[in-house]
């Protein structure tokens, strides 16, 4: 073995050891379901922010986007932007009264207000799929990276360490362990990526002006501004804009993140801590890739791997050799590791708690059986997520993500945002939104050219939001209206609770308001 | 329906409308605002090449509109930071009124 693959091998084992004496340090922790899915809701606010980052910082971000940027300019920088600016949905409209009224997953939001089990099941089967095609798409790249970055151990054996370590994480360690995993993980995340800027920066006499000039120059004006315009790019990019902006929004394993706290304030500090980490990160990613186009070539970056995945380890290479090399690949390793045990407990909440507990169970499981069958649903959803990703090794890995993204967009949004804003809103309405908006998503990108080819009959090839966010919203709609009883005749058949419970509840966080009334009428006069 | 009534009670009080009155005040605006900039990104940049032209040396209006938005995004955040801090101040009123409200109703 070369002293290169023991100095890279010797970083793996050195994240991998860490992240096992912090899934031990949980695993006393993790005593019950609400340890398991959301940490017992104890975590602090710059903790969640930081996990959250860890959460949001996959290896799209640290490694597609460099790539991206690399190879392609200025529009490979539009993820970055929707990344960032979806957390204003997030803040605005989502995150406290999602917080108010959920508890574990995000069909508990909705259950809130809708008693059927319909609406929890078809939840249920949302978080699945989205989470399913996210996390295949980590451990694709996985196995992709650890292939071209220590080529003796080959991709499927990558996927299969990946999955049983994360396995292990998850069924041990829970949500306490996962996130924790997740804080470490971005730190050394954001360190490498600024040590990559600081490295990129120290050959271009700390000016970022003089290495936008040197692309430029060497490159060309095409690298510095947007693709040339047409109506289908411009259609194809303001779609990619809307299933970024709001897809954030519809992430079940982001949106779990906000259970996790045990307050409003808490949830509102981690969401400010999440958008200055990732918006800082974010920032740099032009001078990584610009540096990797500059120091590394594109041709080199293209032959490794056409899509630029390893772009940012290949600049890492060039700068400061193997060993930065080994230190890049093992936080891309911990990376992609701490990102799929997030999805998998999201994914293993959905079975264990919704179908499981709620729908086969009547909610009736003890809370030992509901941990049983918790961490029973995180080893299944673990284990077919590998053999599903053995099977998809040669799909796209942005692709799939790109797709997570547009049909949480559309399966989920629409029905969290009428939950909470829309009087009227129906059980009919939630249950058919949320399939049109899954249909349509998933439909339409079966339909385009990302899996058909040439043969594509939807002719677009970024995530078709622009239609089928437009379609999950109608959906609801039409539900609503014609599908079933009005809201205020299902309340009266105790099938959804009354709208101004849920709207005092989502604006307020009051829970158990008879007990709340209580105590605040024995405070002295606060008014 | 005691409960149901509750609800309502702390929905009528003074300090819960004060509350949804300035959420939306805040929220709404902010909302179309930061839409309409986010989006205005891909259109410009999809149909048309006007943010092609160099503003800073080597660096396009597109670069300099997509960093914008990061300034954006953080100016937002604590503008709402500091709006929720209030309205946390009026949902402990929201709670207390309701409470005299139950006693003498």
């Amino acid at each position: 073995m070369a002293t290169e693959d023991i100095i890279a091998l010797s970083f793996f084992a050195g994240v991998i050891a860490l992240t096992l004496v912090i899934t031990y340090w949980a695993s006393k922790r993790n005593t019950g379901a609400s340890s398991h899915y959301v940490a017992g809701g104890q975590i602090k606010g710059w903790q969640n922010g930081l996990a959250i980052s860890g959460d949001y910082l996959s290896a799209a971000s640290f490694l597609g986007i460099a790539g991206a940027i690399a190879l392609s300019g200025f529009s490979g920088f539009y993820l970055s932007i929707g990344f960032l600016v979806a957390y204003l949905v997030v803040l605005l409209l989502v995150a406290e009264p999602l917080r108010n009224l959920g508890k574990y997953t995000l069909a508990d939001m909705l259950t809130t207000r809708f008693n059927a089990k319909g609406v929890r099941a078809t939840s249920a089967l949302n978080t699945i799929t989205i989470s399913t095609f996210y996390m295949i798409a980590q451990l694709v790249g996985a196995g992709a990276l650890i292939g071209l970055l220590l080529p003796f151990i080959p991709p499927t054996l990558a996927i299969i360490l990946v999955g049983i370590l994360m396995t292990f994480y998850v069924v041990v360690g829970g949500m306490v362990a996962t996130t924790w995993i997740q804080i470490v993980k971005a730190v050394l995340l954001i360190a490498a990526t600024i040590a990559l800027t600081i490295g990129v920066l120290a050959q271009f006499s700390f000016n970022p002006i003089a290495v936008f000039s040197e692309v430029q120059s060497s490159v060309g004006q095409e690298a510095m501004v947007p693709p040339p315009p047409s109506f289908a790019e411009g259609i194809d990019t303001v779609s990619l804009f809307l299933a970024l902006v709001l897809g954030t929004a519809g992430l079940p394993h982001i949106l779990i993140r906000f259970l996790t706290v045990p307050d409003a304030q808490a949830a509102r500090s981690s969401i400010v801590w999440a958008t200055w980490i990732i918006g800082g990160f974010y920032l740099l990613t032009p001078i990584v890739g610009y540096g990797a186009t500059l120091l590394v070539g594109r041709d080199a970056i293209s032959s490794q791997d056409p899509s630029g995945n390893v772009a940012a380890p290949q600049l890492a290479e060039t700068l400061g050799g193997p060993a930065f090399l080994g230190f890049i690949a093992a936080v891309a390793f911990a990376t992609i590791v701490a990102v799929v045990a997030g999805l998998v407990i999201s994914a293993s909440g959905a079975f264990a708690h919704d179908f499981y507990n709620n729908v086969i169970r009547n909610g009736e499981a003890s809370e030992q059986e509901q941990f049983r069958a918790a961490r029973i649903a995180s080893g299944a959803v673990a284990v077919g997520s590998i053999i599903l990703a053995l099977a998809f090794q040669d799909v796209n890995v942005a692709f799939l993500v790109a797709l997570a993204f547009g049909i949480a967009a559309s399966a989920n949004v629409p029905v969290i945002l009428l939950t909470i804003f829309w009087k009227k809103f129906n059980t009919v309405g939630a249950i058919t939104g949320m399939l049109t908006g899954l249909i349509s998503a998933v439909g339409l990108t079966i339909l385009g050219p990302n899996v058909l080819g040439d043969a594509a009959i939807y002719p677009l090839s970024q995530p078709p939001a622009i239609f089928s966010v437009p379609l999950g919203f109608l959906g609801c709609y039409l539900g609503t209206l014609f599908g079933g009883k009005d809201a205020e005749r299902e309340m009266a058949e105790g099938k959804q609770v009354s709208y101004d419970e849920i709207f005092v509840r989502a604006n307020t966080g009051i829970t158990n308001i008879e007990e709340e009334l209580k105590e605040a009428a024995q405070e002295p006069s606060r008014n | 329906m005691a409960r149901e009534g509750e609800w309502v009670r702390v929905e009528r009080t003074p300090a819960f409308k004060q509350l949804i009155a300035s959420k939306k005040a805040f929220i709404i605006p902010a909302l179309i605002f930061f839409l309409i900039f986010y989006f205005g990104l891909p259109v410009l940049t999809g149909f048309t090449t006007i943010l092609n032209a160099s503003a800073i040396g080597p660096v396009s209006w597109a670069y300099v509109y997509a960093f914008a938005q990061f300034i954006m995004t953080w100016t937002l955040l604590h503008l709402y930071v500091s709006q929720a801090n209030k309205w946390d101040v009026l949902v402990d009123q929201a709670r207390v009124q309701a409470a005299k409200a139950g006693e003498e109703g």
